[in-house]
């Protein structure tokens, strides 16, 4: 399969893993961030860490939509849907999520019209085909998907489809990385950059990263061979310390980023005053609402809206998980309490936190290693 | 399954949970089975519902080592579905049978409301006899012992996901319905006494039917990514909506675990078998981590893959 057959060649990630152990100073402990969810979930799918020396850490960032957004906006998003002639239509991956009163599967269980689709284009669709029913779309994503939800806006305005809102709980990178930097107990020597946002944003929007932060950043793409060799180029610029941004993934992400979906971004959406993440707390312009010229189209400005507040138990440690002060099986509830099945933190929620990637992919194994070192 | 039923209504059959029940009558062994079939659309490419209703029930038979000998049908009709419908799926289900080479020997229907079903559930049960020679007990699985697959992986779950029309995906492919009997007496006929455990990996897929597998024998399913194949249609449809193939059902292969010193014996059997020239070996059993299946990856990696929870969910953002 052409673009994907060549990342996964067995021989040239051979070859990237001994390079890595080459350039890797045995006396020294590296952390690298992988900032996206997406990087996160390759790493564990692709058994990357058993190939990596020790002394490399890869730290899970903030980059999964699902795991960061707060669980009332999921209360609040179901809240609306729950009145009858209401469609409630989301992704896939927001369908397990729970809120505090249920998961949209749940609901759906309990006869709200929940449906999944695959692109915000087939919510509008759904309206289209529906004229006597009201469908909202549960908008999420960072800068990869918010594209396409401004793009089905304007499209919605452009037929004037009237039954159609979108509940936008879109979220920028920028922020939550730089909520992490600040951190005072944050200690990273580089960054994977992300690969998904990267093609909408482009590698500029990093540049502070390197400049200001001293932190080198590769954009990455999603293979394995991409991660190692973005790993490869992260260690040769620490070892001539150096810090600047590069972008391992060009047959995708172009540096300047793709113009058209931001001025679809820019025409649709501003930003928040602040938004809550869940795990890192309130972050400043970090989140994107939909412009006053689509208020027709705007969930929030149309219905309202009950503005749930859930707060995570506070024995969850998402947060040092997420700056990765601490690893996911150290938080104190890892696999007891909080568990795929039974979320209690963000983490855990989708198969792209790192809790659960961790739960799913690692953690019996290394029960396994615990019990071996032991004996 | 386990949370509700079985501690309510299941009692005194061995082997409760497997693809069928042994049951005794007037001291004659006899495998005992039932399942329904609710499938949107009706018919896909490759088959339809009538002919899933047949196989699969065929097929829990033929992986609890028994053979079919008789299916009892029961049809739930939504009104104002076509009688041209129905017929088709009646003549697919009588091809079905032929193929496998067993009766319908009892039936009912019921009509439901409009809107009540989607045009028509079938209910199949069926019983059958041992297959000579043959014991399958998950307990009696060991360290050392081979797994084995019929066949790629993933064909009838992709082909329903694209049949469905809510993608705008196409791609050239086929469900696998078929009944596994042959491949499984083929099997049987050469290596029966190291067969210790057979499962066919439908709803959950090869993931799912392993994890059953760790944790009823209590040891670890170890797997090599690179034996198990699959077509690139399907890879491609799985890698698009961030699903694994591993937990994408399958409708005609099925899973066994056989002793190692018949697992060449075993695998050569299948392969020379009609249909079963895609069989593999696909890793082995062993002590540790316990209870779980483990993948090696092609790069020296491994990941453990659990039980798919509820459906498969595309990832998108």
């Amino acid at each position: 399969m052409r673009y994907v057959d060549e990342f996964r060649d067995p021989e040239l990630i051979t070859k990237a893993a001994e390079e890595i152990r080459r350039l890797a100073d045995p006396a020294r402990h590296y952390r690298i961030m992988e900032v996206c969810g997406g990087h996160t979930h390759a790493i564990y799918r692709f058994g990357l860490k058993d190939i990596l020396p020790e002394n490399i850490d890869l730290i899970h960032g903030p980059g999964c939509p699902v795991c960061v957004l707060p669980m009332g906006r999921i209360d609040d998003g179901l809240s609306i849907a729950k009145e009858s002639n209401r469609i409630f239509a989301a992704f896939g991956d927001m369908m397990r999520v729970p809120g505090a009163h249920g998961s949209p599967l749940e609901h759906k269980a309990r006869g709200v019209d929940v449906r999944i689709v695959y692109s915000p284009a087939d919510a509008l669709q759904m309206a289209r085909k529906n004229p006597d029913k009201e469908v909202i779309f549960f908008a999420i994503g960072f800068e990869t998907t918010a594209p396409s939800t401004a793009l089905t806006l304007m499209a919605a305005k452009a037929e004037d489809i009237r039954n159609f809102s979108v509940f936008c709980n879109h979220v920028t990178i920028i922020p939550a990385i730089r909520a992490i930097l600040d951190s005072p107990d944050m200690r990273l020597d580089g960054f994977i950059g992300p690969g998904h946002v990267s093609t909408v944003i482009g590698c500029r929007p990093y540049e502070w990263i390197a400049k200001t932060e001293g932190k080198p950043v590769v954009t990455s793409g999603f293979e394995p061979l991409d991660l190692l060799q973005s790993i490869v180029m992260l260690l040769r610029q620490l070892e001539s310390g150096q810090a600047k941004v590069e972008n391992q993934y060009k047959r995708v992400v172009p540096w300047e980023g793709n113009r058209a979906a931001l001025q679809a971004m820019a025409e649709t959406m501003e930003l928040r005053p602040y938004f809550e993440w869940r795990g890192l707390g309130f972050i400043s312009q970090s989140a994107l609402r939909i412009r006053e010229k689509y208020s027709h189209w705007d969930a929030e400005r149309r219905y309202p809206v009950p503005e749930t507040r859930v707060t995570d138990p506070k024995s969850a440690q998402c947060g040092e998980v997420l700056k990765g002060v601490l690893k996911p099986h150290q938080c104190k509830l890892f696999g007891k309490e909080c568990t795929p099945e039974h979320p209690i933190g963000a983490l855990m929620v989708s198969a792209e936190g790192s809790c659960a990637a961790y739960y799913n992919y690692e953690h019996r194994k290394s029960l396994v290693t615990e019990i071996a070192s032991v004996a | 399954m386990e949370g509700l039923f079985a501690p309510f209504l299941l009692s005194g059959a061995e082997g409760q949970l497997a693809d069928a029940a042994r049951v005794e009558v007037n001291g004659t062994p006899i495998a005992f089975t039932t399942d329904s079939f609710v499938v949107r659309p009706l018919q896909f490419p490759g088959g339809s519902i009538g002919e899933l209703a047949i196989n699969g029930t065929v097929n829990d038979l033929a992986v609890s080592g028994a053979r079919p000998a008789a299916l009892a049908v029961t049809f739930v009709l939504e009104e104002g579905l076509s009688s041209s419908v129905l017929e088709a799926e009646v003549r697919a289900m009588r091809k079905a049978l032929a193929r496998a080479g067993v009766p319908i020997v009892a039936g009912d229907t019921k009509v439901v409301e409009r809107g009540k079903a989607d045009g028509m559930y079938i209910t199949t049960a069926g019983i059958g006899t041992p297959i000579p020679g043959v014991q399958i007990d998950a307990r009696n699985v060991r360290p050392g012992d081979k797994v084995l697959l019929s066949g790629p992986v993933g064909d009838h779950g992709i082909t329903i996901l694209l049949a469905r029309e809510e993608l705008d995906l196409e791609a050239d492919l086929t469900s696998d319905t078929r009944p596994v009997l042959p491949l499984v007496e083929a099997l049987a006929a050469e290596a029966a006494p190291g067969l210790v455990w057979m499962r066919d990996p439908t709803r959950g897929g090869v993931a799912t039917a392993l994890n059953e597998l760790a944790r009823d024998c209590g040891l670890c399913a170890e797997i090599s990514e690179e034996e198990i194949m699959i077509r690139d249609e399907v890879r491609g449809a799985c890698e698009l909506l961030g699903l694994d193939p591993l937990h994408i059902a399958n409708e005609g292969q099925f899973l066994a675990v056989v002793s190692p010193e018949y697992a060449q014996i075993a695998l050569n059997a299948l392969q020379l078998a009609e249909g079963g020239k895609d069989a593999r070996m696909i890793g082995e059993i062993c002590e540790q981590p316990a209870s779980t299946v483990v993948v090696h990856t092609r790069y020296r990696g491994s990941r453990i893959v659990d039980m798919l929870v509820g459906d498969p969910l595309p990832r998108i953002c």
